[in-house]
């Protein structure tokens, strides 16, 4: 088939999620022409996410047409090198989107800032503790930016986004009711923090009692109506619970839908062409330069569409097949440790302590987005890891974001799965129980990769993309040791019943964890052990930027989403204040 | 379903495999002193109306070969979709019970039943074409799904899984004043998508309904 070959544009951007999103907007206002190619459908908020179909937790949890249709392309999995990796036939661990807004469209509004130390996970631990401190075939690494450098993007970001919360750091200054290990920020938060739930107050007073800050944690679900830089004004959230894995029926949630595209579909100079599957970029004989890239329009015909300056911004997954697909950098080969493109994937690891209450009510479908409560005391480098056995660690939090029936239907330990006893249970203490959760970091190794998969393709006969990973003892160590915390916090605070159970065993790409992956095309300060530069740069083919969590060499306990719109706006001005006055590599 | 007529209407299911279901999904979740329990909520109906949509071929899964067993770790790898489980595995379920008690599932005694459920799901029972375990472990989701799945879908019917553990339904624009009011329950008459659907309850400019509450007369 011969591809229908368009008009050359200035910049295609691949993927309309966080990233491209933004930075579709940010490039649409320097005159250039613009084209944004999304897999997925359109999403019109007030039709897509009407109430009262958006408190549909069958449709939206279970069986959403928001999130990648698997039947045309999924990923396979596999924990080791060894075993044979089998294609994720139904939906689970988690949940990438495929819509325009991306997977942000249905995210859960966790917003937090990277600890300085995640930027700087390998120098300063060896700095710290020395050499023998990091793990055997550990490949974390620094980024090639500092927490300071990126600062001013974070603000960028956390002001589209509207996110609310309480600085702990201002310029240095410690600040009281904030998260006192925050890296310094220049400014407040642009909206207030919520008020605290009932459980969330439980656990503050509990974390106080031992000697923790408790902090309100900080969330992109609207405390209150705020109008953004771009214009845009969003309402305040009502927490009505059917917030993640759901669209917001209130355009109370921040995501690319609320905050970016309504003012960036006023450009004369950008174009979205939803139902546009990339499957390629085209590169010059030399595969020194980007020419064009090749989409699957909406009826399935093959469109080049040449560009001047290209743009990989879609999902870590996507992002990394399509360099490998197109042949942009070297395949990483964990045998012989070479090559960088998948090399560093990793998660987000977890534990979880779970509280049941005989007196006690929670009301617990209020609530949405990240309302709740947070530690910080055991988050990346802020306590001391002598002698533990382990690097990073984890953020401890109690989050109220609405509890639906059949997702969060929570019986105490040693209640049988059915059945009257089941029944009972369910009855008394689905309103009469919370969790206190770790959100842990995740280091990459040298076996947790991605790369093509020898078997199995997607319906066009593209090889799908390949995922080997498993828990590492670090991850477990240090979830073990953490979830311990959290167990005497829970303690203080006086379940009549408690279960605990850290991250452990292998990881299974059945139960939801969360949609946290990250790694593949990694930015760094060397080609050798990344794909893209600081400024998000392919060091191969200079014309093509790779931006998204496929960035991160490796995982903060913090959520992405927050780091993937700062690097956004971070690339963008790069591109602007740099690039695009000298075209070619940026050093 | 409240208010239409087609409660009892079946569309991929048989009504063998009806008997079978309301039977079964009795045990998961009966009915006792707490209120209706599965079979009264409609849950065959529910599944019957899941295999019938898209998941019931899944409609939305990765479906290319080849199909090796995997580890747990790796997930659903069968051929079947979960039409076809349910087709085969009650049939298969039903002559382990003729074999064993000489009567189909539906017309053992409770326990015997339960003896039978436990079978399927930890394995004890083989059945020819299926690991037992997949049966059990979609049979109960999907109970649960119907028991609490909002009632449009078929179960669920007057709200009674919602009712039996206090939960609202579709939200009200309210909860910002009730969010600060800690350890005070919020007992109010849930309303369902199907409610608004069919005009029982009417809703704001936005779409959102108010909620009646209920007294609190309700034990603790």
């Amino acid at each position: 088939m011969t591809a229908a070959k368009l008009n050359p544009v200035d910049v295609v951007v691949v993927g309309t999620g966080v990233a491209g999103s933004i930075l579709c907007k940010e490039l649409a206002g320097t005159g250039l022409k613009v084209v944004g190619l999304e897999r997925g459908r359109m999403i019109d908020p007030q039709h897509d996410f009407a109430m009262p179909y958006a408190h549909d937790e069958l449709k939206f949890d279970r069986h959403s047409d928001i999130f990648q249709n698997l039947s045309r392309e999924t990923i396979t999995f596999r924990n080791s090198l060894n075993e044979m990796a089998l294609p994720m036939r139904e939906m689970g661990s988690f949940k990438p989107g495929e819509c325009v807004g991306g997977t942000a469209a249905h995210w859960g509004t966790h917003t937090r800032r990277f600890l300085p130390w995640d930027f700087e996970t390998r120098s300063r631990t060896i700095e710290r503790y020395g050499k023998s401190q990091i793990p055997e075939d550990c490949t974390s690494q620094d980024w090639g930016i500092t927490y300071d450098e990126l600062e001013p993007y974070y603000d960028q970001f956390e002001h589209l986004y509207g996110v609310g919360g309480k600085a702990g750091n201002l310029n240095g200054e410690i600040q009281p009711g904030g998260n006192p290990f925050e890296g310094p920020r220049s400014r407040e938060y642009p909206n207030p923090p919520a008020p605290m739930t009932y459980a969330g107050s439980l656990f503050a007073k509990a974390a106080e009692s031992l000697g923790y800050k408790p902090h309100v944690s900080p969330t992109a679900a609207m405390t209150q109506a705020y109008l953004n830089p771009y214009k845009l004004m969003l309402g305040q959230c009502v927490r009505g619970g059917f917030c993640s894995s759901h669209g917001c029926a209130m355009g109370a949630k921040a995501s690319p839908l609320t905050t970016v595209l309504p003012a960036l579909l006023k450009h004369k100079d950008f174009e979205l062409r939803p139902l546009s599957n990339v499957i390629r970029v085209n590169l010059d004989s030399a595969k020194k330069r980007a020419v064009s890239v090749t989409y699957l329009d909406a009826r399935g015909r093959e469109v080049e569409q040449p560009a001047d300056l290209i743009i990989l911004a879609s999902y870590t997954f996507n992002n990394t097949r399509l360099l490998l697909l197109s042949g942009i950098g070297k395949p990483y080969d964990p045998v012989a440790n070479r090559g960088v493109v998948g090399r560093n994937y990793s998660y987000q690891s977890s534990g979880k302590v779970a509280l049941f209450f005989e007196d006690k009510v929670f009301n617990p479908f209020m609530g949405g987005g990240a309302r709740g409560t947070s530690i910080d005391e055991f988050n990346g480098d802020n306590f001391d890891h002598s002698g533990l056995g382990f690097i990073g660690g984890a953020y401890v939090a109690v989050s109220s974001s609405g509890a639906m029936p059949i997702r969060n239907t929570a019986v105490p330990p040693g209640t049988p799965r059915w059945g009257s006893d089941w029944k009972k249970a369910a009855a008394h203490y689905y309103s009469r129980n919370f969790t206190i959760a770790l959100h842990g970091g995740s280091q990459s190794f040298r076996t947790h990769y991605l790369d093509l998969d020898p078997t199995y393709r997607d319906t066009n006969g593209l090889p799908l993309l390949r995922m080997t990973f498993d828990w590492s003892e670090n991850e477990k160590r240090m979830s073990a040791w953490i979830t311990n915390k959290a167990a005497e916090i829970a303690k203080a605070i006086g379940p009549s019943k408690m279960s605990v159970d850290p991250t452990a065993g292998h990881y299974s790409i059945v139960p939801y964890q969360s949609t946290h992956n990250i790694g593949g095309a990694v930015m760094g300060a060397d080609p050798v052990t990344s794909v893209v530069n600081k400024y998000l740069q392919s060091w191969d083919v200079p014309n093509v930027f790779v931006v998204g969590g496929s960035a991160f060499p490796q995982n903060s306990a913090n959520p992405p989403t927050g780091t993937i719109g700062a690097l956004a706006c971070w690339a963008a001005d790069s591109i602007k204040d740099l690039y695009l006055k000298r075209p070619g590599a940026l050093l | 379903m409240q208010g239409t007529s087609n409660e009892n209407a079946y569309r991929y299911l048989t009504q063998p495999e009806v008997r079978f279901l309301d039977a079964a999904v009795a045990r998961l979740i009966p009915a006792d002193e707490l209120g209706p329990g599965a079979k009264e909520a409609g849950v065959a109906c529910f599944i019957d109306q899941q295999l019938a949509s898209a998941w019931g071929t899944h409609g939305r899964n990765y479906r290319m070969g080849p199909w090796p067993e995997g580890t747990l770790q790796q997930g659903f790898q069968s051929r079947f979709t979960p039409q076809e489980i349910y087709r085969a595995a009650i049939r298969e379920t039903n002559v382990h019970c003729i074999k064993q008690h000489q009567k189909p599932f539906e017309f053992l005694t409770p326990q015997q039943q339960d003896e039978v459920l436990h079978g399927l799901e930890d394995g004890g029972i083989e059945l020819e074409s299926l690991p037992a375990k997949l049966f059990f472990s979609l049979l109960h989701r999907n109970t649960m799904e119907g028991f609490f799945a909002d009632p449009m879908y078929g179960g669920n019917r007057d709200k009674v899984g919602w009712r039996l553990i206090g939960f609202p339904g579709v939200a009200a624009a309210s909860y910002n004043d009730h969010i600060e009011e800690h350890n005070v329950p919020y007992r109010v008459e849930p309303v369902s998508i199907l409610d608004i659907q069919e005009g029982r309850v009417k809703v704001d400019s936005q779409g959102y309904p108010k909620h009646a509450m209920l007294g609190q007369t309700k034990p603790e």
